[in-house]
């Protein structure tokens, strides 16, 4: 029993609370998130060296034991995702401090922000079916309004479609539950875990498998991405780049979890399977990347061909790419948002997305430039850069697999993402210089300081990744072996 | 027997909602969605099993009792559902005060947005 795993959900709750009945204190408003994501960096930190010395840390919510109660499950792969988003979310806030704008501000933009947390928070860490679709739903909800935010046209027509394909999903979520819920008989997921193993993963629960696969892959933009270009370019910069960063992140985490630790015993079928929607979503998605010529399109493609190369390490399900999917998982977190906020950056200081109307901006804007320039390299993964680290491990893990076209349809369009961000890049910072300093839109005062530290931070993960590697390694042995995780959360008696 | 009826319900359920979420009316696809999660709390309860023992209560003398976690489930669900059908509904009737319009296709945007 460890109550800190559970301040990761609260902290953010209660200061998001607090912040709703002081509605027009902007400045306590940003005091209290600052505070409260730091929190969250300092208590995720603190949990990672736990796990480190201890093991996986659990709390059993009111005292129930394992599969009656709801448990709270920390393990490094969580803990190391926890510490990335707090990050990311940080970094972000700073930059909407800029950009959202006072009239979002008055309209709880920061306590949506914290729930938005939470909900992720909650969903890394629940180690229970059924309070993961409730966390969903928290971070969900908030991000329905945080898309809606501000009420123009384009925004509320993607907010419809995007909750309505979340409210589909949705339900389909808690019909596999009931499916699952019929055939073991409980929700816990140690408890799931051993269950489908004596049982045996049969046909009929091979199809509940690829049913809760469905789900996430709508959620985590897996193949089923048709919502997510539109829908991630009609909010303002600082809410678009905390969805590409975290939320489809949460959904890959999810497929991760059920199938490493439940339905791990038809690789066969499950896991090729996953491999085959891991290599369309790539190159679907790398397709949609070099296709547009809109700075905001080509980077919601991005996040597609992200979403797929991740979900390929699991695909090889060997320790290698499991390895390779948590690293590149937490690159992914970090540079994604990054780029989001170096594109609306652009956007802000030219008032346009359309790339053929932009070029030159490198004259008075060299540090955005060179930082777009690093984390475009980083994302296509060239070394010492972090992709590079994450990428390396994948591509080892499919060969060993041999899932040799696994392997190769990922190097193929990390070498379209290097062409569609290097379009973006030389159309944009090169150039004769049509933008004179006073014509600009918009000013990036405040802007280049939050994006330079998430810049700092993600070329130290790239150097240092030596300093980070042992956790991912003992994140990608817990996944492996799910006993360790069963052991943790059921006792030693089962 | 009754398995059998409430799974026909169920799928009755979902028939009519997917129906409504096809359609081209902003109001009816909300409809939709609200009586397939409905459609999705009658399958819980069906697959936690009916009617196979007494109410759930300490003290009462029965042999078995009924499972109470579906129920619990469904509970949870609504509530969400209730809050997320209000959130849909209010942004409905936003989006039809700023487009003027609630039907799908003409909500169709231009590019110059």
């Amino acid at each position: 029993m460890n109550n800190v795993v559970i301040l990761p959900v609260i902290i953010p709750v209660i200061a998001g609370l607090m912040m709703v009945l002081f509605r027009k204190k902007i400045r306590l408003h940003r005091l209290l998130s600052v505070l409260a994501l730091f929190a969250l960096l300092l208590v995720s930190i603190f949990l990672i060296l736990q796990i480190e010395t201890v093991g996986i840390q659990v709390l059993q919510a009111g005292g129930w034991p394992a599969p009656y109660g709801i448990s709270f499950v920390a393990d490094m792969f969580a803990a190391l995702l926890l510490l990335s988003a707090s990050i990311v979310a940080l970094f972000c806030l700073l930059y909407s401090f800029r950009s959202i704008g006072r009239e979002r501000e008055e309209h709880y933009f920061y306590p949506l922000f914290l729930f938005l947390i939470a909900g992720v928070n909650g969903s890394f860490l629940t180690g229970d079916l059924f309070h993961l679709f409730v966390c969903f739903e928290v971070m969900l909800i908030s991000s329905y309004v945080l898309i809606s935010l501000g009420g123009t046209g384009r925004q509320l027509r993607e907010s419809l479609k995007y909750i309505l394909v979340n409210v589909v999903s949705s339900s389909l979520f808690l019909v596999a539950v009931a499916y699952l819920y019929a055939l073991t008989g409980t929700l816990n997921f140690a408890h799931l875990s051993v269950v489908v193993a004596k049982v045996g993963q049969e046909g009929l629960m091979t199809t509940v498998a690829l049913l809760f696969l469905l789900v996430f892959s709508i959620k985590s933009a897996l193949f089923l991405f048709f919502w997510l270009p539109e829908s991630y370019s009609a909010p303002p910069t600082a809410i678009a780049a905390i969805f590409a960063a975290l939320l489809t992140k949460v959904g890959l985490y999810t497929i991760f979890r059920m199938f490493t630790l439940i339905f791990y015993h038809e690789p066969q079928i499950t896991h090729q399977f996953i491999g085959v929607l891991g290599a369309a979503t790539m190159v679907l998605g790398a397709f949609g990347a070099v296709a547009f010529s809109d700075i905001k399109k080509i980077l919601t493609y991005n996040v597609i061909v992200g979403a797929g190369f991740v979900i390929a390490g699991l695909a090889a399900f060997t320790a290698d790419g499991v390895m390779g999917s948590v690293f590149y998982l937490l690159h992914d977190i970090l540079v994604k948002g990054l780029i989001f906020l170096i594109g609306g950056a652009i956007i802000r200081l030219t008032g346009t997305s359309n790339l053929n109307e932009v070029s030159g901006l490198i004259r008075y804007h060299p540090y955005l430039g060179w930082m777009f320039f690093i984390s475009a390299l980083s994302l296509a993964g060239i070394p010492p850069l972090s992709g590079f680290v994450g990428k390396i491990f994948i591509t080892k893990g499919t060969f060993q697999a041999e899932y040799f076209w696994l392997g190769a349809v990922g190097l193929l369009t990390s070498l379209m993402v290097l062409y569609s961000l290097m379009k973006v890049f030389m159309n944009v910072f090169w150039g004769e210089t049509t933008l004179s300093k006073e014509k600009e839109k918009g000013t990036t005062k405040g802007l280049v300081l939050p994006i330079s530290g998430l810049t700092a931070l993600s070329v130290m993960l790239g150097l240092g990744a030596e300093v980070i590697l042992p956790y991912v390694r003992i994140a990608a042995e817990t996944l492996l072996v799910p006993s360790q995780y069963i052991k943790a959360v059921l006792g030693l008696g089962e | 027997m009754m398995e059998i009826l409430m799974s026909l319900l169920v799928g009755l359920f979902f028939t009519i909602g997917t129906y409504l979420i096809l359609s081209k009316n902003l109001m009816r696809i909300i409809l939709g969605t609200s009586i397939i999660t409905h459609g999705v709390h009658l399958l819980i309860l069906t697959m936690g099993g009916l009617k196979n023992g007494g109410p759930p209560l300490l003290g009462e003398s029965f042999a078995a009792f009924t499972d109470s976690l579906p129920q619990a489930l469904i509970l949870t669900s609504i509530v969400i559902n209730f809050a997320v059908t209000a959130l849909f509904l209010v942004l409905s009737y936003r989006a039809y005060k700023t487009l003027g319009t609630v039907d799908i296709e003409e909500m169709r945007g231009t590019a110059d947005e």
